[in-house]
């Protein structure tokens, strides 16, 4: 009897008042007691219970944005924890697959006779395009690691490439201003190159698979100051959005069938896809902006095409699989858009939602090249030329921590597919793959001769690519 | 109320004269023909000067209407491909010095080993030692002859700390001590001040080199941080190394380049 009293006594003792949320902040359940003895394995197994899962999801949990990865008790008693207060516990889901970070550089190509300026993997994984100073596109296989076909055609620098998310057609813009479709399987430009832009090329965006089922569309932003809307089957403008004042830096096409653009006027401009009308217009930056980036990006990059590795037989049911996929990760909330900028600040903003900014991110101390949202929109990565990478909550914007390590500028970045490793390219010469779990180096790969201009890592995370100023193009692997 | 506004005042009122437009289309047609007889007519400095103003004038009309005429035809753009591509980030960004990778490092530390330098100057003309030094005279009647002061261009280091003078054999003079050196790098063609750390080699022996003495071909060792060298392991470079140029005792600075 004793004992039994005595057990009893210690549990009401050792057990603490908890709420468990899901990243938007909406309770699961009413809060409970927990006992202090569950750890992140325990929680887990709960959370499956509480949300029904049929299969067994792993998730992480965070109290006041820290990783929780002892028991719950000894957090408490580490970090001083009032076990008066009820104690917010925060889950996210995480993939259920792994990738194997890089840590070797499988093989290095040579081909190219002038800087490598884009590198590009197909939405499966199963392709690799590259774009460069001596005006050709390459396509590389990747099985054997050698040259497949070399596309010529461009009349200057290929600035950059985009892959339509079925993987049935690729883009390359030029200097010159001129587009050029390509068609992957033969090497052979489809069609003469399109002309309108004039001056040279910025971005390439492809509209979402799961709003047109054969991707026909894609914008293109250009230095003169327009965004132009293309058909690729009709080879010619369908819209031009312009507006812009200066240079558009960045364009994006968003899930829910908008355009953003990022200009050197210091505004974004958001556009709707039929008319080309202007819809919002989104201020707040006081430099240039430099880049954009969405929650839903990965999977707009990737369309219908996931781990699994699935092949599609007709477009319709691609399109379902894709639509499936971007409602899943879009979940409920609005789609959030980031956009870093020359005035060394970061914006989150709901563009759907209201025109003003939801949280101002500073911290870098230069401007801002390259921002990314993480595959599961948890995580923003934004790449500094103050020679730091910065990892930041997607949801909020909070800061989280600073990857320091690179002795020059930061240009680009690439997160794995599942969420869980940032690769950054820099002009120091070296990649590094950065843990976000420890918020540590994981690994460092030198080899590269001179700067590293692009970076990708492919989407079915068996490797990563790069190329930069010593004009080769770099295969690395687990 | 100003002379000038009552005409002003009265148009208000009472508007232009009926035939006021008329008025002036005539005398501006004739302006031109005024113009030619003034041009005609006036001799010696009016002349001169009238002629001046009229060309700077036309100078100007012909500019106006050039700059008119390039903004409406189209012209072949400058389209020929350029070396050096960067991504479309860096378009717009000014190019700062640009940082070459160093690929030979691993040949640099084999020859550094072997104590040999393919080197911009490989032969120097060797110094004799009494053109180096000056034999100076101590003691009470001066008749010792054990201390010396280098003639030469010296780099003394940072935390370099004198003997008691009395004991002092060779004398660095301080007029002729240097702390920075003019630095070409042979790839990009440019010239930086660059701070030295050491003095590598002297051809001329160990012994000027122990001492810091910098002559014609004497490698020193420099800092190049500030030009952003990179190794291809991703460290940055510091101190690389310099073959002296000049004669710097003779030209008051030091001008060196880079060993690449």
């Amino acid at each position: 009897m004793e004992v039994d009293m005595a057990d009893g006594s210690a549990e009401s003792n050792n057990s603490v008042m908890c709420q468990l949320l899901d990243p938007e902040g909406t309770p699961l359940e009413a809060s409970m007691y927990l006992p202090q003895t569950v750890g992140p394995k325990e929680l887990q197994q709960m959370v499956n219970k509480l949300l029904k899962n049929e299969e067994k999801l792993p998730y992480s949990f965070y109290i006041a944005d820290q990783e929780l990865v002892i028991q719950l008790g000894d957090y408490l008693q580490k970090n001083k924890v009032s076990v008066e207060k009820v104690v917010t516990i925060v889950y996210q889901p995480q993939a259920v697959f792994r990738i194997r970070p890089v840590n070797r550089c499988s093989s290095t190509i040579a081909g190219h006779t002038e800087a490598v300026l884009s590198v590009v993997f197909s939405p499966d994984g199963q392709q690799l395009a590259s774009g460069s100073g001596d005006t050709t596109v390459r396509l590389w296989d990747l099985n054997t690691q050698t040259p497949m076909f070399t596309c010529t055609g461009h009349k200057n620098w290929v600035l950059c490439i985009a892959w339509s998310p079925d993987g049935k057609h690729l883009v390359s813009g030029s200097k010159s201003g001129e587009l050029q479709c390509w068609d992957p399987r033969t090497g052979k430009p489809s069609g003469n190159s399109l002309m309108g832009h004039k001056k040279w090329i910025t971005g390439i965006s492809w509209e979402p698979a799961h709003l047109n089922a054969p991707c026909r569309r894609f914008v293109s932003s250009s230095k003169d100051g327009d965004a132009r809307i293309w058909d690729v089957t009709l080879r010619k403008t369908v819209i031009i959005l312009s507006g812009h004042t200066l240079a558009v830096t960045c364009v994006k096409w968003g899930g829910d069938g908008v355009i953003y653009t990022g200009s050197q006027d210091c505004t974004i401009k958001v556009w709707e896809t039929t008319q080309g009308k202007l819809i919002r217009e989104l201020k707040g930056h006081g430099h240039w902006v430099n880049s954009l980036a969405l929650s839903t990006e990965y999977v707009l990059r990737t369309g219908a095409f996931d781990h699994t590795r699935k092949q599609f037989s007709s477009p319709e049911e691609m399109k379902e699989v894709a639509l499936e996929r971007y409602n899943k990760m879009k979940g409920n909330a609005p789609e959030r858009l980031v956009s870093g900028s020359d005035d060394f600040t970061m914006f989150l903003w709901e563009p759907s939602v209201s025109k003003q900014p939801k949280t101002r991110m500073t911290g870098h101390q230069q401007l801002v090249n390259h921002v990314y949202f993480s595959p599961d929109g948890q995580w923003i990565a934004s790449a500094s030329f103050d020679k730091s990478v910065k990892l930041w909550n997607g949801i909020t914007g909070k800061f989280v921590a600073a990857f320091r390590g690179h002795v020059g500028p930061v240009y680009q970045i690439s997160w794995s597919a599942d969420s869980r490793l940032l690769l950054s390219g820099s002009k120091d010469s070296t990649l590094k793959v950065w843990d976000v779990r420890t918020q540590k180096l994981k690994q460092d790969l030198p080899g590269h001769a001179d700067e590293v201009f692009a970076v990708d890592w492919s989407p079915d995370g068996e490797k990563v690519a790069s190329g930069g100023r010593d004009r080769v193009l770099k295969l690395w692997m687990g | 109320m100003p002379q000038g506004d009552y005409i002003e005042l009265h148009r208000k009122r009472n508007g232009y004269r009926h035939d006021h437009f008329e008025r002036k289309r005539k005398k501006e047609a004739r302006e031109v023909h005024k113009r030619s007889q003034i041009a005609q007519k006036s001799l010696g400095i009016k002349g001169k000067m009238f002629a001046k103003k009229r060309y700077a004038e036309k100078a100007q009309m012909k500019k106006t209407l050039a700059m008119h005429e390039e903004s409406s035809s189209r012209r072949k753009v400058d389209d020929d491909v350029h070396e050096g591509a960067v991504p479309a980030y860096l378009l717009d960004r000014e190019t700062t010095t640009r940082a070459k990778v160093l690929s030979n490092t691993v040949k640099q530390k084999r020859k550094e080993k072997a104590g040999k330098w393919d080197v911009p100057l490989p032969k120097v003309r060797p110094v004799a030692e009494d053109e180096m030094f000056k034999v100076i005279r101590t003691g009470k009647r001066k008749t010792k002859q054990w201390k010396r002061m280098i003639t030469k261009v010296t780099f003394v280091g940072q935390g370099f700390t004198r003997k008691p003078p009395k004991y002092e054999r060779f004398i660095r003079p301080t007029g002729l001590r240097f702390n920075k050196a003019h630095v070409t790098h042979p790839e990009l063609k440019c010239t930086f001040n660059l701070e030295m750390i050491g003095v590598k080699k002297n051809p001329n022996g160990p012994m000027y080199t122990s001492l810091g003495v910098v002559t014609k071909g004497t490698i020193i060792e420099v800092n190049v941080s500030e030009l952003g060298l990179v190794t291809p392991a991703g460290k940055v470079v510091w101190g690389k190394y310099a073959q002296v140029t000049n004669n710097p005792e003779n030209d008051g600075c030091i001008n060196a380049v880079l060993l690449v």
